[in-house]
């Protein structure tokens, strides 16, 4: 069964701006799904006519089996949101907040408080339940936001940048709790700027641009498309002898770091033995930048310049 | 469908809940400023001025005022506990919880009306409590005692719903309650009897609704009324049908909410 189906979606704003052209997308029930494209390229549009908070133009959503104009509260109920921006009421305590949102989902109160302890001890909210939300910190609001996009325990999670403004060890721990989430047959929509983010834990991706979808595959084949891949390698001493890289396509940044560039064809392999050949002793390894990241540069048409 | 009936219930008295904890949670800008405010005006109108005006309508002065004074706490709190606590949820963008839940307009709706109604009404029995430090009240008919300060208090929630709706800014939230509510709320008969007044402005009086439920609810309680009862809650019940209906147009909209 499809999770998500959009067809034919399109919103223009009263001020003219076209923000979606036709937008066509599917997303089958237990996927973990990217929706990537640079600022402004329509993605938080698209997230906000699926939780109707911006009235579409035209086209059709459905969710799961129910239409989103037809079938209104149907399609509403299967959805939890997890926005990029705050949008609690700072005053509220934690507790509460969760509470309240799993009444307006129909889950009585003897029903949420479990629900809302579970999740409160999950997410590391627990000792925070009674305090008033604008308390918390960065960190901590973004993990209520998604405790309480889960309290209602939804078809389908949109995440619109989860884990904007979090540290690394949040974020990381934030992206295993969204694998068991997924796991236990949760649809995931995920929107990031973090390429990493997405290619660690989507499996299907669109990447839209200028209210378009230009990509819209799985995560693997996206990946095979890249023909080469920029490598950094820290060297262990000085490379003062350039002759001793003949052959290599390489850049020197400075006296122990070069980059190499690779063919996708092209095994690692030979590049070390090469090197070791060589006498080269190589410290340590990484990619230049992400390998979907790499990719999505080339799908996207980039501004011009930026000031 | 009796699921989705539950689910209904849950999710109104949900709203009502939490409009009732922000209300009691804020009770030193909610609840003190009017047991204040209206402490003042029994001493000032009621007691050192009241004392040298004597009777109207066969009434001592202070007894004349009380239902007023009353009536004025219920319509006013009942109105900005709704424009304040729904405009603040616009301005803190938490009424995006709602907006994307399955909660049905008329829900949210009810949910803020009787919400803010309920806040009218805890306020209004502190004034009364308040009053009777004052002077002695009867109630003389109690069924329009009560549905009167009810069905007031719910058209007035309806008016505040509208007002924060449209409002962009928290200046916009106060327009309304101070060049139109204040008025009409002073010119509607708490202090006076418009039997007072020259013709012209008694007939002018007449086109004020706030004028209706203070001499119904002024009948309720001391059996005087400048107006027919029975014009009131006709009055009073058109008000809420037509402001139910336009708040849930401008819900159906999206008016203030979505693009």
């Amino acid at each position: 069964m499809k999770a998500l189906t959009i067809e034919h979606l399109n919103k223009t704003y009263r001020n003219g701006l076209e923000a979606l052209k036709d937008i066509n997308l599917k997303v089958e029930e237990g996927d973990f799904f990217a929706l990537l494209g640079p600022n402004g390229a329509g993605k938080s549009t698209t997230i906000s006519i699926l939780t109707s908070l911006v009235t579409k133009t035209s086209g059709s959503v459905t969710i799961f089996d129910a239409d989103l104009d037809s079938q209104t509260e149907l399609a509403k109920s299967y959805i939890g949101l997890v926005p990029q921006e705050f949008n609690f009421n700072g005053f509220e305590q934690v507790k509460h907040i969760l509470v309240t949102q799993a009444g307006y989902y129909g889950v009585p109160a003897k029903e949420a408080e479990p629900r809302a302890d579970v999740l409160l001890k999950q997410l590391g909210l627990w000792e925070k339940r009674h305090t008033a939300s604008r308390s918390l910190s960065g960190g901590m609001k973004r993990r209520l936001m998604i405790a309480r996009a889960l309290v209602h325990n939804p078809r389908l999670l949109i995440l619109d940048e989860p884990t904007a403004g979090v540290d690394i060890e949040l974020r990381r721990s934030m992206w295993v709790f969204l694998r068991e989430i997924n796991q236990r047959g949760t649809t995931i929509i995920l929107t990031t700027h973090y390429l990493e983010e997405a290619e660690n834990l989507c499996r299907n991706i669109a990447i839209i641009d200028k209210g378009r979808i230009v990509e819209n595959t799985d995560m693997k084949s996206l990946l095979n498309r890249l023909d080469k891949e920029t490598f950094v390698l820290d060297l262990l001493e000085p490379l003062t002898d350039s002759s001793l890289l003949q052959g290599i396509e390489y850049h020197q940044v400075d006296p122990t770091t070069i980059e190499v560039e690779l063919q996708r064809q092209e095994g690692l392999n030979d590049l070390f033995t090469v090197l070791t050949e060589r006498g080269i002793k190589v410290g340590s390894m990484k990619n230049k930048v992400n390998r979907l990241e790499e990719l999505f540069l080339t799908l996207v048409e980039r501004p011009e310049s930026v000031e | 469908m009796n699921n989705r009936r539950q689910h209904h219930w849950i999710a109104f008295s949900t709203i009502v809940t939490r409009e009732i904890r922000r209300f009691l949670r804020i009770w030193a800008q909610t609840l003190l400023p009017p047991a204040i405010t209206m402490t003042l005006y029994f001493i000032i109108f009621g007691n050192l001025i009241g004392s040298r005006i004597g009777e109207m309508d066969g009434f001592s002065y202070m007894e004349y005022i009380a239902p007023g004074i009353i009536m004025m706490a219920i319509i006013n709190n009942a109105y900005s506990n709704v424009a304040s606590s729904f405009f603040s949820a616009k301005f803190q963008n938490h009424i995006e919880e709602l907006m994307v839940s399955p909660v049905p307009n008329y829900i949210i709706l009810a949910g803020y009306v009787v919400g803010g109604a309920a806040r009218g009404l805890f306020v209004g029995l502190i004034v009364t409590l308040v009053s009777l430090i004052f002077t002695k009240l009867t109630v003389q008919h109690i069924g329009i005692t009560i549905s009167m300060v009810f069905l007031s208090a719910v058209m007035f929630a309806l008016g505040g719903f509208i007002n924060a709706l449209y409002a962009r800014s928290f200046d916009e939230v106060s327009i309304i309650p101070t060049f139109i509510l204040t008025p009409l709320t002073y010119l509607g008969g708490v202090f006076y009897s418009i039997s007072l007044l020259p013709e012209f402005w008694q007939n002018v009086s007449m086109l004020n609704p706030v004028l209706y439920m203070v001499n119904a609810f002024r009948y309720g309680i001391l059996g005087v009324s400048d107006i027919p009862v029975a014009a009131a809650f006709a009055i009073i019940l058109g008000f809420i049908v037509a402001l139910t209906s336009y708040a849930l147009y401008l819900l159906h909209k999206g008016t203030g909410l979505r693009d």
